[in-house]
């Protein structure tokens, strides 16, 4: 396996906010979803992950509810906001662009 | 923050705070749930409860560390958050300290300039009186059309009698009350220990709700005719200077022009009287004028208008309603009141008069009407320099945005909400604003202390309450959010809507905020340079109305005369007696050290006095005519050199015993007496009492001089023999001229009236002076005016250079590869002044419009000088192109500076 890839804090919250794009779960669920969607190379570690979290639901990209999860256990479940989507639609925008960017500079031919 | 954001998380917000432990607990439980389902996933994949326990443990980290950053990210108070962003932003200050300077500096100079003249409008114009229910109060007015009598006092309306009546009959006031002011003498001879007094009718404390801090106050009983010397009432003022703030003062006696009067109470420091900017130091009863006047009380004569009425109204009723009932009972009052010696011209005359009734809420003032234009102008302008200062700050936190784009790049690809950005630099806008205008306000109490001193003198001193009162306060807080916003608004949202990709692969030439701010400083300044024109007008068209003040010719030598009272009334010496004495008080006088020469007069010129007579020259077909007049003492013309143009001075040969005679000026020479040689005509002065017209000859003509007021044309002036008078008054007012000091001149003087009589009482005043003094306002608006339009050119040419430096270093590449490709170093420079200039020239041209326009609306304020003056535009015009063309050259040179290849290299 290759080694996960260290992320930065910005492209971090734009992956949270895919993630619960697809729908409400709660911080274990998405940590393991990020895992499973990227084939393992992106992980996220448990320290960086609620204060993440916690960030978003602050500056109101995310809300979050107490519910019973499906073993019967009580759970955080967060969910997208509309301000979020707008905010996610924003940050890959971004990301396309610098990616692509980068790509050309990468795949340039030396001389 | 955007309100629907603020919809999410304010309750958080809110939560976070209220229920601290039910969050942290929380906390707590999504941590074990997460640990908890891990545990489970390990369990599954084979490991035994306890090494997956462990293993999901060590995975997790630091619990408490996790904890603490969550906490962090809940940021729980919205106060802490402002905290944060203020103190982020003071280190940003810190970093620049030139700008921060510069910023906070111009910042402080325009809204303390604004505040201290708001201060002063409010004080001034606005306070209202420290009284119960003031909306009640009501001022009763006098509408003539000019009457005869005299006006001895700061109040003119009525008369004793007037006043009599109108108490009796008015129906529509729940309490009236009458009052004068007048000047008592503390002391008990020698030069003279000033009071200022309230003459009050017995209601007056009544009317104005105002109750005492110590014994008692007046009440009607207190006003009864024949009083005498009774009760006075003292401020607190007086009563801390005078009797230590003694518990025991009630009873003691108060010594007013010699007289001992009864303390009988003390007002709270609150009150000091009806008139904004003066001060009440001791009340009398009306009751006892009689007694401290001595012969001719104001009191008994029909025709002395001195006292003012002021009166609350009846609840329910308007001041519209007032006034046509007091317009119902006005024939009767003054045909009760009708002086006796009146003909059938004036007779007719007073029965036309009428009352209007006016609210009083915020005291009476003259201080109002003198100054309430010029403190509006001087408002204008310092609310001008302010915007030039806000466009300067604008214009320099345009470039720092500009300038910190990349950091703001940065700042958001690392993770941070656009709305944090803008909340940031609001931040720092507030803390520039609310740093300026703290500096600001405690400039402002400095400033309008200086300019109530500045506007008041010795013998008219002036008492406002300068302590910030809330409208102040809310004045200044809003000047300075509303700086806030012109100036942190418009760059935060260019910074926060900046495009953190594109910033980040800029070159010195991607500045990315392109056209939209630049057409924004550009307006900026111009409109800058527009204000600041103006501004300059402004100045000069006061300045040179100060001055064509100052030198205008008063036709006498004002400078090193001395005016000195001397007030012998303690003598009562009998009237027989009086010639006699004051020509030897004169000549006394004249051998004093230090005089060079010295005359009597009744009226000091240019003091706004006046005495005038009607007089008839039957030969001439006239009849009836008013005319100026005084009465001096022999070489009062040379005193004042005053030139004799023809005939003689009054001499000792002029007594009571000898014909009347009368020294006349060129301009009643030559209007009334139609010119030619006037030496030995005559004209006649009607007496009352059916008694011979006073036949009077002249015997001499001597050049005009102004009377009341140096802005006043000259005027016919009649001069009469003070030797002549029968009946002189028991005080003699002396000019004296000495080329000497001031200081040791009143010394000799007091000595000598020392040795003729140690009672006499005197008063001391430098002509110039008090002619200045009377110049105030313009001498005020020279000097701010001057002054702010000094500091407007300074802000202009700050910004201009700031602008003109922007571009140099925006176009610094095309400005590299053009001299590259051969342009001269002259070529660059015109390129770049054109620009800069081409600004300076729209704003001119706007700035010269508006300072016409504001030059019209001026107009009452200046004097000898046309608003639109050509020669004052094109001065103003010159001065600012030329700082204008020094602001945009330095840059300029510095563009031709640039080496080419550097720049080449660069791209």
């Amino acid at each position: 396996m290759t080694k996960p890839v260290d992320l930065v804090q910005g492209t971090l919250d734009m992956l949270l906010l895919k993630i619960l794009a697809l729908g409400p779960m709660n911080g274990f669920a998405v940590s393991q979803r990020l895992m499973q969607v990227s084939g393992d190379v992106l992980q996220v570690s448990d320290g960086s992950l609620y204060p993440a979290l916690h960030k978003l639901e602050q500056e109101g990209w995310i809300t979050a509810e107490w519910k019973t999860s499906e073993n019967g256990r009580r759970a955080k479940y967060y969910s997208l906001t509309r301000l979020g989507r707008r905010q996610l639609e924003r940050e890959s925008a971004n990301w396309s662009r610098l990616s692509a960017a980068i790509s050309n500079v990468v795949k340039l031919k030396e001389a | 923050m955007r309100p629907k954001h603020w919809f999410y998380t304010f309750p958080l917000r809110l939560r976070s705070l209220l229920k601290r432990n039910q969050v942290e607990h929380d906390l707590s439980e999504e941590f074990l749930y997460h640990i908890d389902q891990k545990t489970q996933q390990y369990i599954a994949a084979g490991l035994s409860a306890e090494e997956a326990r462990r293993k999901a443990r060590r995975e997790f980290g630091g619990v408490e560390q996790s904890k603490e950053n969550c906490r962090d990210t809940r940021r729980v108070s919205h106060i802490q958050n402002l905290l944060q962003d203020l103190g982020f932003g003071l280190r940003i200050l810190r970093n620049s300290p030139g700008f921060a300077m510069a910023a906070i500096l111009s910042l402080a100079l325009g809204i303390g300039a604004n505040t201290a003249i708001f201060q002063l409008l409010d004080a001034v114009l606005l306070r209202t009186l420290p009284v119960a229910a003031p909306e009640q109060l009501a001022e009763i007015r006098l509408n003539h059309e000019g009457r005869i009598g005299s006006s001895v006092a700061r109040q003119k309306e009525y008369s004793s009698a007037q006043w009599q009546q109108l108490e009796r009959q008015q129906q529509a006031f729940s309490a009236i009350a009458a009052w004068s002011t007048e000047r008592f003498d503390l002391g008990k001879g020698g030069e003279a220990r000033y009071a200022e007094g309230l003459w009050v009718s017995g209601d007056f404390f009544g009317v104005l709700q105002v109750n005492p801090v110590l014994g008692r106050l007046f009440s009607k009983s207190d006003d009864y005719r024949g009083c005498g010397v009774q009760g006075v009432v003292i401020s607190d003022a007086v009563w801390q200077r005078e009797f230590g703030g003694r518990v025991n003062v009630v009873g003691n006696t108060l010594s007013l022009d010699g007289l001992p009067f009864q303390i009988i109470g003390v007002t709270p420091p609150s009150f000091s009287g009806l008139e904004v900017g003066r001060n009440f130091d001791v009340a009398l009863p009306l009751c006892s004028e009689p007694a401290v006047r001595g012969e001719e009380p104001w009191t008994n004569d029909a025709t002395t208008w001195w006292l003012a009425a002021i009166a609350r109204l009846k609840p329910g009723l308007t001041f519209e309603r007032a006034t046509a009932q007091l317009g119902a009972i006005a024939p009767g009052i003054l045909t009760a009141t009708l002086p006796s010696g009146y003909d059938a011209a004036a007779r007719e005359k007073y029965l036309r008069f009428s009352f209007r009734v006016l609210p009083a809420a915020t005291g009476v003032s003259s201080l109002r009407t003198q100054y309430e234009a010029p403190l509006c102008a001087l408002l204008a302008i310092s609310g001008l320099v302010l915007l030039i200062a806000c466009a300067n700050l604008a214009n320099l936190m345009l470039a720092r945005a500009s300038a910190r784009e990349k950091e703001m790049a940065l700042r958001l690809t690392l993770g941070a909400s656009r709305g944090r950005v803008l909340r940031q630099l609001l931040a720092e806008s507030l803390l520039l604003a609310a740093i300026g205008a703290a500096i600001g306000m405690a400039l402002a109490q400095g400033l309008s202390k200086f300019l109530v001193a500045f506007i008041s003198n010795e013998g008219d001193p002036i008492f406002l309450p300068l302590w910030p009162d809330l409208r102040v306060l809310l004045f200044t807080m809003g000047l300075a959010v509303l700086t806030c916003l012109l100036f942190g608004v418009a760059p935060a949202l260019q910074a926060a809507r900046s495009d953190p990709g594109a910033a980040m692969k800029g070159s010195g030439r991607g500045i990315t905020m392109g056209r939209q701010s630049f057409v924004l400083r550009r307006g900026l300044i111009v409109s800058q340079v527009a204000l600041s024109l103006v501004l300059l007008v402004a100045a000069l068209l006061f300045v040179r109305t100060f001055r064509n003040l100052l030198m205008l010719n008063a036709g006498m030598q004002q400078d090193n005369v001395l005016v000195a009272d001397f007030d012998f009334s303690r003598l009562n010496l009998p009237v027989e007696r009086r010639l006699e004495y004051r020509r030897q008080l004169l000549a006394n006088v004249r051998s004093t050290p230090a005089v060079d020469s010295a005359a009597e007069t009744s009226i000091v010129p240019l003091r706004g006095d006046g005495w005038n007579q009607f007089i008839d020259i039957p030969e001439a077909g006239i009849q009836r005519k008013l005319v100026d007049f005084d009465e001096v003492s022999a070489r009062y013309f040379e005193t004042l050199r005053i030139p004799l143009l023809a005939g003689r001075d009054f001499n000792e040969n002029d007594s009571i015993q000898s014909p009347p005679v009368a020294i006349v000026n060129e301009k009643f020479a030559r209007t009334i007496l139609g010119g030619g040689n006037v030496i030995g005509r005559t004209f006649r002065e009607r007496q009352a009492g059916g008694k011979p017209d006073k036949v009077y000859q002249v015997v001499g003509l001597v050049g005009d001089t102004k009377y009341r007021d140096l802005r006043d044309d000259f005027n016919p002036i009649v001069f009469v023999a003070e030797d002549q008078n029968w009946r002189p008054d028991p005080d003699s007012t002396i000019l004296i001229r000495s080329s000497g000091g001031v200081s040791p001149l009143v010394a000799g003087l007091k000595d000598t009236a020392q040795r003729v009589s140690p009672e006499i009482v005197l008063g001391f005043s430098v002509l110039r002076t008090s002619v200045l003094h009377g110049l105030m306002r313009e001498r005020l608006m020279a000097t701010l005016s001057g002054f702010y339009g000094a500091l407007a050119a300074m802000l202009a040419a700050v910004g201009l250079y700031g602008i003109i430096s922007y571009m140099v270093v925006r176009r610094r590449n095309e400005i590299g590869i053009r001299m590259a490709l051969g342009a001269s170093k002259s070529t660059v420079l015109k390129m770049i002044l054109r620009e800069g200039l081409g600004l300076v020239a729209v704003g001119l041209v706007i700035g010269t419009v508006l300072a016409v326009i504001g030059g019209r609306a001026a107009r009452a304020m200046l004097f000898g000088v046309n608003p639109a003056d050509p020669m004052t535009l094109a001065l103003a015009i010159g001065g600012l192109t030329l700082v204008a063309v020094i602001a945009s050259l330095l840059p300029a040179l510095r563009a031709t500076g640039i080496h080419p290849m550097q720049v080449l290299r660069e791209e």
